[in-house]
């Protein structure tokens, strides 16, 4: 018995993540010695963080309306609705703002990302690159890296804010909650700390979407139907990424940043 | 003469596989400076698959391969770099960069070098497309364009750093003899004007007959025939002849 080359898909998964951490220390390489393309970067900024902002907005204003009303209803019935802010609060920016930015991201980027590298990889323009000494990784991977870094928190701060919007437009207007008391309440246990926590977050969902995105995009084969299999691996593996790491991450970060505190 | 400084390309007991097919098995091949050889073969014989060692873009199993004098079998990515610079590659559907207008894909080298200023840019791009007869196409993207002139398009890109070597993999496939005319003209063009040296992977006869200097003939793996025109001609191999001719012997 060769454990693990006996089960295939154990050999398959430490080979991926073997590919994947080869991608990801390359272009950390690239990253720091410097070889940094900033007008693609501003290329892929605009279509990376300004092109999801829709998305990512609608996502944030739902979310945070039906969480409202669903803790709304539940501490109602123990007279504690003024609660509902901070609970809100704390959740979105711990644990849903950066989870579903993620994976809104991870649906809308790195689907278009596999896709479209996938695409150079099986018309031969990565090797095109190559030959034309340039390296697919500094041209085609650090950017968007780099675009992804920059966006993902932004856009993880986008969500939450338009997030509490509606949550406080929700409790305070259809669900009459006391808005000084849901705005005091809210202000009261939500600390920096927790934003710290969803920014963090989400530059590693950034990292995680932008190494699965490219590392399915440059493994293409088989042509048209090789980077239709590409692009919905890398959606599968970056949302399930993100959420079995975002565990971990909120085990590793409530070290640092421990939940709860707050009074005066 | 293995060795030899004249030769801008050497290679020596070439060993390549795929999967578990050996497709290069033992290839030894010099390329004189100036010189515009052909590899002959069938399809799916693996000239293709020679040609992209040549410039790197794939790594043999064992043998050496040197180019001006530098052994580039065990480079890697970024040590290969340097020896790119000084060759071309003319793709099979040449491989144009989709998401750019002929301009920005024929300027894309100089840009990648460190050129800055736009009217320099401008009149490189406009003398490579010159070049390869493709003046006023300049603003139109990839997926306007015919086969010929993508190909051509692809070949200004290759040509407009001036390199010392040139690869065409198939350069004449899938085109229509006239077209296919423009580009062996284009090729020898360049070999008089620019006085590359061009390795042309073919299986079309009628561009060998007008650009080769030298044919070499790749089977089963290994080079069968290295000569001349003339010596191809009057050859009695009845390998080189059934090619040579068209011929097949498998139907009857």
């Amino acid at each position: 018995m060769k454990f693990p080359y006996t089960f295939p898909l154990t050999r398959a998964f430490c080979l991926y993540l073997g590919q994947a951490a080869f991608l990801a220390w390359e272009m950390f390489c690239s990253i720091f010695a410097g070889r940094i393309r900033w007008g693609i970067v501003l290329h892929q900024i605009v279509e990376i963080g300004f092109g999801s902002q829709a998305v990512v907005i609608i996502t944030g204003i739902f979310t945070g309306a039906v969480f409202t009303a669903q803790i709304f209803f539940q501490f109602n019935a123990l007279n504690m609705s003024t609660a509902v802010g901070p609970v809100v609060s704390i959740a979105l920016c711990r644990e849903l703002g950066p989870v579903l930015t993620g994976l809104m991201v991870a649906g809308r980027v790195g689907a278009a990302m596999s896709a479209e590298i996938g695409t150079m990889k099986v018309t031969e323009q990565i090797d095109a690159l190559r030959a034309l000494a340039v390296n697919p990784i500094d041209y085609l991977v650090v950017p968007r890296a780099v675009a992804m870094m920059i966006s993902m928190p932004l856009l993880v701060g986008e969500c939450i804010f338009f997030a509490l919007t509606a949550s406080y437009i929700v409790a305070t207007s259809m669900l009459n909650v006391n808005s000084v008391f849901f705005l005091h309440h809210m202000w009261r246990y939500t600390h920096g700390k927790d934003m710290v926590m969803a920014l963090t977050k989400g530059f590693v969902f950034a990292i995680i979407v932008v190494i699965v995105g490219c590392q399915q995009g440059l493994g293409t084969k088989n042509g048209a139907v090789g980077v239709g299999r590409s692009t919905t691996d890398a959606v599968v593996i970056s949302s399930l990424s993100i959420l079995m790491i975002n565990f971990f991450l909120t085990m590793a970060l409530n070290m640092v940043f421990p939940a709860g505190g707050g009074g005066y | 003469m293995p060795g030899s400084t004249d030769n801008l390309i050497e290679v020596r007991d070439l060993r390549q596989k795929i999967g578990t097919q050996e497709i290069l098995r033992g290839v030894n091949l010099d390329i004189p400076r100036g010189e515009t050889l052909v590899l002959l073969g069938q399809s799916g014989g693996g000239k293709s698959v020679f040609l992209r060692h040549l410039i790197g873009l794939m790594r043999p199993v064992s043998g050496s391969i040197r180019i001006d004098g530098e052994e580039i079998a065990h480079l890697d990515e970024r040590e290969l770099e340097p020896v790119r610079r000084k060759i071309g590659m003319l793709f099979q559907d040449g491989a144009l960069f989709d998401s750019m207008t002929v301009f920005d894909n024929i300027a894309f080298p100089l840009r990648e070098r460190g050129e800055r200023n736009e009217k320099v840019i401008r009149e490189k791009v406009a003398h490579a497309l010159e070049l390869v007869c493709l003046q006023g196409q300049e603003g139109k993207m990839p997926v306007n364009l015919s086969g010929g002139m993508r190909k051509r398009a692809s070949l200004a890109r290759a040509i407009i750093s001036e390199p010392s070597c040139i690869l065409y993999d198939e350069p004449t496939a899938g085109l229509d003899p006239i077209v296919s005319d423009t580009i062996n003209r284009l090729i020898r063009r360049l070999q008089s004007q620019l006085h590359v040296t061009s390795i042309v992977v073919t299986h079309d006869m009628v561009s060998t007959n007008h650009i080769a200097d030298r044919v070499a003939l790749l089977r089963e793996g290994k080079i069968h025939f290295s000569g001349s025109l003339a010596q191809l001609h009057d050859t009695t191999d009845p390998v080189i002849r059934d090619f040579v001719e068209g011929r097949s012997r498998e139907i009857d």
